[in-house]
């Protein structure tokens, strides 16, 4: 269902939004194109959730341009919002109806008939995984179950787009498998994919690009590989040395690596070969308690690029 | 501001959720108005001789409550459905996110909660009113017919500015004062069970300045057979306003809440 032509689904330029004198996102350019996953890193308070309600056409701009499917959303704001899906962060489930109602009612939202919008339940219950929960009320699912079934709801209009805005926050592990794998099913069908997220396991799972987020502005952008070529080198030897000594080791391993960095219970060496660089600082006679390798993820990447860490 | 004409989209979920509750809702609903008329029409009744000419054209004390029981009972019923229930959708199950998430705006939103509230209202005054017909207390059956409709019209104006109210508030704590000194005071004062001529005249006019009395006078003249026009008109126009500007301010208030 994608636009024929080969115009960005989502085009950005200088996109703000400010509440009063709070600034939350302070210009940014973006453009996401049809069958693209693309996905906003950053810590909470980055600006990643006002960005995506403005994409979602639910919170108007505060400066810039923004065209969603090649509408203003200012102006076409429920023609756009016709043509997305929209798996926000927190749920907005109807707790005392049950997980069919759930969906049936919001298919009816988008003027579906009837009679397709049962055909698209029993469809979506299947996809999810919850067709043996048809019946149940929402407040009796898990956490993971009520995602799964948000998702499910953000899909029953078919969307052009799909906005996930941190869809596994608050989930196990296991959880959070299950709802990756049925996202990943949906990029491989060609759904076009907008996520935020604060995981950057997440991130390098689904997007294909992204762009790192902080403080309202992007730092930095790119596919995750890129990203951690670019400003990462290929491994991270981790080493403890106990409470407050491990500041007073940086300087004795500083030669070894590319870059240093000291956070407060472990020390991170960038480095080509980890086991080379742990290797050498026995030889310096110094002992961490604790040494593993490790290949560079996103997390280093924003740690280099924001002196910070992503989940605080 | 865009019109409400997605709000039809919406039938289907005030339907189950109706639904899941309606048994419980249609037996009170029988039950209250029965309560009602033995206790306060029947019994407390009674024990009243007023005079007929103070009673605003009824013959007895029965006839003079009926009418303004169903007025109140009006107003209660809005209150049910714009107040907590409300107050849950917007802030508590944050459900209204999720419709404005589809092509519904606010203004669908409004129209098919307050249509909903209406349709709550006609069916509970309906059932009310049938009800209480076999104690003889309605003079004119076009009048009463009328009267129900009249119903319809108060629950909308109540219904409009109590939603207005409702959307605007961070929690539920203003509640307790809106029915501490909005919906008690008019129950009690705005003459459903007495005269407000009873009133001293600065009172009086008071009480004829609140939206229930409107309702109460309106319904009273009609199933009593003895509409004044000037009154009546009066009445109607007041409910009218009262809707316009509370839908209106509905509109305005849910809007700076929720499209931020």
């Amino acid at each position: 269902m994608a636009d024929a032509s080969n115009d960005p689904l989502i085009q950005a330029e200088g996109l703000r939004k400010s509440f009063g004198s709070f600034e939350a996102v302070r210009g940014i350019d973006v453009q996401v194109r049809a069958g693209e996953s693309f996905g906003f890193l950053g810590p909470n308070g980055a600006g990643k959730s006002s960005t995506m309600r403005m994409i979602a056409a639910v919170s108007p701009i505060s400066g810039g341009t923004l065209r969603i499917l090649g509408m203003d959303p200012a102006i076409d704001g429920p023609s756009i919002r016709a043509r997305i899906g929209v798996c926000p962060q927190e749920d907005t489930l109807d707790t005392e109806l049950n997980v069919r109602d759930n969906l049936y009612i919001y298919g009816r939202y988008f003027g579906l008939p009837r009679a397709e919008v049962s055909k698209r339940c029993d469809e979506l219950l299947e996809f999810v995984q919850l067709t043996d929960k048809a019946k149940a009320k929402v407040e009796m699912l898990s956490g993971g179950m009520k995602r799964r079934l948000t998702i499910a709801r953000s899909l029953i209009n078919r969307p052009d787009i799909l906005l996930l805005d941190e869809p596994t926050t608050g989930l196990d592990p296991q959880a959070r498998h299950v709802v990756w794998d049925r996202l990943f099913r949906l990029k491989q069908q060609g759904v076009t994919l907008v996520l935020t997220t604060h995981y950057m396991d997440e991130a390098e799972q689904l997007c294909d690009r992204l762009v790192v987020m902080d403080q309202g502005v992007i730092v930095a952008e790119g596919a995750p590989h890129e990203l951690i070529r670019s400003y990462s080198t290929r491994e991270v030897a981790e080493l403890r040395f106990g409470i407050g000594e491990n500041e007073h080791v940086a300087p004795k391993v500083e030669d070894l690596a590319d870059r240093v960095e000291v956070l407060p219970d472990r020390l991170l060496l960038y480095v080509d070969n980890g086991e080379e660089a742990i290797a050498k600082v026995h030889e310096r006679g110094l002992d961490p308690i604790m040494s593993l390798v490790r290949r560079s993820t996103l997390e280093d990447v924003f740690l280099r690029l924001t002196g910070r860490t992503l989940v605080d | 501001m865009s019109t409400p004409n997605l709000a039809p989209r919406m039938i289907d979920y005030w339907a189950i959720t109706y639904k899941r509750t309606y048994k419980a809702s249609l037996i009170s609903s029988f039950l209250t108005p029965l309560l009602y008329i033995v206790a306060m029409g029947v019994l407390l009744g009674g024990f009243i001789e007023g005079d007929p000419a103070k009673l605003e054209g009824a013959t007895t004390y029965l006839a003079f409550v009926a009418p303004g029981m169903v007025a109140a009972q009006t107003m209660t019923t809005v209150f049910g459905h714009t107040t907590y229930m409300l107050m849950g959708m917007i802030k508590w199950n944050k459900i209204h996110d999720g419709m404005l998430a589809t092509p519904l705006g606010v203004p669908d939103l409004i129209a098919s909660h307050l249509g909903f509230v209406v349709f709550r209202v006609g069916l509970v005054t309906g059932v009310f009113m049938l009800v209480m017909a076999p104690f003889g207390v309605f003079e004119s059956v076009t009048g009463t017919i009328a009267a129900f409709f009249v119903q319809l019209l108060l629950g909308l104006a109540f219904a409009a500015c109590v939603y207005a109210f409702t959307a605007g508030l961070k929690d539920e704590s203003a509640f307790s004062l809106l029915f501490r000194f909005g919906l008690i005071p008019m129950f009690l004062f705005s003459g459903a069970f007495f005269p407000v001529s009873n009133l001293n005249p600065v009172l009086e006019r008071l009480a004829q300045a609140t939206p229930l009395w409107q309702g109460v006078n309106l319904t009273r003249m009609l199933v009593l057979g003895q509409v004044d026009t000037g009154w009546a008109t009066f009445n109607v126009a007041y409910l009218l306003v009262m809707s316009a500007i509370g839908w209106w301010w509905a509109n305005r208030r849910l809007t700076r809440r929720l499209v931020t």
